[in-house]
């Protein structure tokens, strides 16, 4: 397996050469970052060209980093009375849609989008990832011209995280419901929602109305720094292209 | 002289041959489908944005709602995806296990497949015979899970227990008399491996009687001969993948080609339609519960050889026995952190598939290090097969998006997630 990936980074090394912005291995997989203005043309030499060879687009989702390593209950430090036990508000488990917490985290791009692709007649498998420009109106090119598999994830992606594909011949709502307002995926939306339906009895239809219940999350969020990954992640860090 | 226009119909959202809670719009010219565009979403539940609030292992049930008539392969998804983050391989006889009742989940799903598509074409007795089968192999999921249909048996590092040493029996009742409840038990005096074995053992002649019933049926060719061809060209274009691919003569089995558990050591092929049509899917999918049955037979038997352990011994991501934590400090306290906390993934990104009964079922997950996921992908075979009903049903007839809808083998829990 090792080799055959050794040979594909190789091949787009050669073939993308100059617009790669990071080629990474890690899991035994490969993912390619590039910029949002080169990938239509770097998707048609993926498909085209006979080395590579991708015939087909297995998935695309759509991801919101905005809230990328932000925990409810800081392990780092202590004081003399022991680790702190109050859970910040911090995840959209916790709040309701009105009082959205400032986006913080790490910095960078906000929204990316990220396509697996597989190759049936190679049989092997490459991930590229796709950071949006814009944060408050993220961009894509649409990739329906080149896999037409894309279509209905690229609706999805739009839906949910409000990524606009530039070149999408139908671009709707696909999931939500008929009328949905926001993108309920972006981190920025609460779990619970903001609308709830149900049937009223006096106006004899049924309604939405602000959501009544309140979010709840039982298991604060955290990350700890666990000494058993830390030499792997020290190694992949030193063995990336 | 009346003035002939065309008209759109709405398919759905409640319709039983539907498969679920599908409202498809179609456009027609007289009763041929000029279009079909499918609004889905009707099920949404948000299983994803649900897993990214709570600790991995809550989420494994999720998994099972998905495509929920093919619980555990779901299940084999998101937790080979997490053992793949956490670097941690489970024991083998866990990995034999989880092999069997993937087969037995692929059997499940395409005897509901079978049942329904062929109630939707017009076979009744189809139906019955399908549910006689399931019910045996659902009592294998209620044998080692406790439950029926959604197990939440796949755990990371392994299974949640071993297989049980007796099977549930029949009781003698208002409906059943003793000789009734006497011939209903003989298979199941043994174990569950016993039962299995037995299962696999009459199993074949039983879809031979299926065959006997479809194969050769004039109305059933008719029905499903040339609808929906797809070449092998369009296929991977529109990104179809499982049963649907091979019908359409592209040999591509994640089982074969990138082997995961211990799909490696089995002995089994791969059945590859020739004209992509809804009858050679058929002829597909028939002949893969044929091979399943086959994978199912060698797993049992290396089973019955090979006892051991089923869950890996790091109590830091499997809970450690009951009988331990009376008395040990240590692993209560593990009991403790894994079911209050859960543990944390080391931060990183993997793309895991898995062979579905429908296709390719896969989940990418975004970890930052933290004990919940930063971000579930499921990717659903059922959604992109769905996506390509509309070229595949134009210029067919309003009963053939009947033919279509089943031969697709879309079920609404993961298309709609």
């Amino acid at each position: 397996m090792s080799e055959k990936l050794d040979r594909l980074a190789a091949c787009l090394e050669e073939k993308i050469k100059g617009r790669i912005r990071r080629l990474h291995r890690a899991c035994d997989e490969l993912t390619l970052d590039i910029s949002a203005g080169d990938l239509l043309d770097i998707a048609g030499i993926l498909r085209q060209d006979p080395e590579l060879g991708f015939d087909m687009l297995v998935d695309v989702c759509g991801v919101d980093y905005s809230a990328y390593g932000v925990t409810e209950w800081a392990t780092e430090s202590s004081t003399a009375e022991g680790f702190g036990r109050g859970v910040e508000q911090a995840t959209f488990g916790r709040f309701t849609f009105d009082e959205a917490p400032p986006a913080s985290g790490r910095s960078g791009p906000r929204f990316a989008v990220v396509y697996h692709l597989l190759s049936v007649a190679h049989n092997h498998r490459l991930r590229i990832r796709v950071y949006c420009e814009d944060d408050e109106f993220p961009t894509m090119p649409s990739l329906v011209e080149v896999w037409n598999s894309a279509n209905w994830f690229e609706r999805e992606a739009f839906d949910l995280f409000g990524i606009v594909f530039n070149g999408h011949p139908d671009l709707r709502r696909i999931l939500t419901d008929y009328g949905f307002v926001g993108h309920p995926f972006r981190k920025d939306f609460p779990l619970v929602g903001h609308v709830e339906m149900r049937y009223d009895p006096e106006q004899r239809r049924v309604i939405y109305q602000p959501v009544t219940i309140t979010p709840r999350v039982l298991v604060p969020r955290v990350i700890r720094k666990d000494h058993r990954y830390l030499d792997d992640a020290a190694e992949e860090k030193s063995t990336d292209a | 002289m009346p003035e002939i226009r065309n008209y759109t119909l709405n398919f759905g959202p409640q319709h039983p041959a539907a498969h679920g809670v599908l409202r498809l719009v179609l456009e027609m010219d007289g009763e041929v489908v000029q279009r079909a565009d499918p609004h889905i979403g009707l099920l949404h539940r948000g299983s994803e944005k649900l897993a990214e609030s709570k600790p991995y292992n809550q989420s494994i049930g999720y998994m099972d709602r998905l495509d929920y008539m093919s619980m555990m392969v779901n299940e084999h998804g998101y937790v080979k995806a997490i053992e793949r983050l956490l670097g941690i391989e489970p024991p083998l006889r866990a990995q034999y296990i989880r092999v069997m009742f993937d087969e037995i989940t692929r059997i499940l799903n395409h005897l509901l497949w079978l049942g329904t598509h062929a109630l939707d074409v017009g076979a009744m007795t189809m139906f019955l015979y399908c549910f006689r089968e399931r019910e045996d192999l659902l009592d294998c999921y209620e044998a080692v899970s406790g439950s029926r249909m959604h197990a939440t048996y796949y755990r990371p590092g392994g299974v949640h227990r071993d297989l049980p040493g007796t099977m549930a029996q029949y009781e003698p009742s208002r409906w059943k008399t003793p000789a009734d409840v006497q011939r209903l038990n003989a298979s199941r005096s043994g174990t569950l491996l016993d039962f299995i074995e037995d299962f696999t053992g009459r199993f074949p002649t039983r879809v031979d009687e299926y065959e006997t019933l479809l194969t050769e049926n004039r109305i059933w060719k008719q029905r499903t001969v040339g609808i929906g061809v797809v070449s092998p060209e369009r296929a991977l274009q529109l990104g179809l993948t499982g049963p649907m691919l091979r019908g359409s003569g592209v040999a591509w089995d994640l089982r074969k080609k990138q082997p995961y558990a211990v799909y490696d050591r089995m002995d089994f092929d791969i059945p590859v339609g020739v004209n992509g049509d809804s009858y050679d899917r058929y002829l597909v999918r028939i002949e893969e519960m044929r091979q399943s049955n086959r994978i199912i037979r060698q797993c049992v038997d290396w089973l019955k050889a090979n006892p051991g352990p089923v869950m890996i011994d790091d109590h830091k991501v499997a809970p450690p026995p009951r009988e331990e934590m009376k008395a040990d400090m240590e692993s209560l306290i593990h009991h403790f952190k894994l079911f209050t906390e859960g543990y944390c993934v080391p931060e990183g990104e993997v793309y895991s598939a898995v062979e579905h009964p429908k296709g390719e079922f896969a989940v990418y997950l975004i970890s930052d290090g933290a004990n919940k996921p930063y971000r579930v992908k499921v990717r659903p075979p059922g959604f992109v097969h769905l996506s390509a009903l509309d070229e595949m049903s134009r210029g067919h007839m309003l009963a053939d998006v009947v033919t279509l809808i089943g031969s697709l083998d879309i079920v609404f829990g993961e298309i709609d997630r």
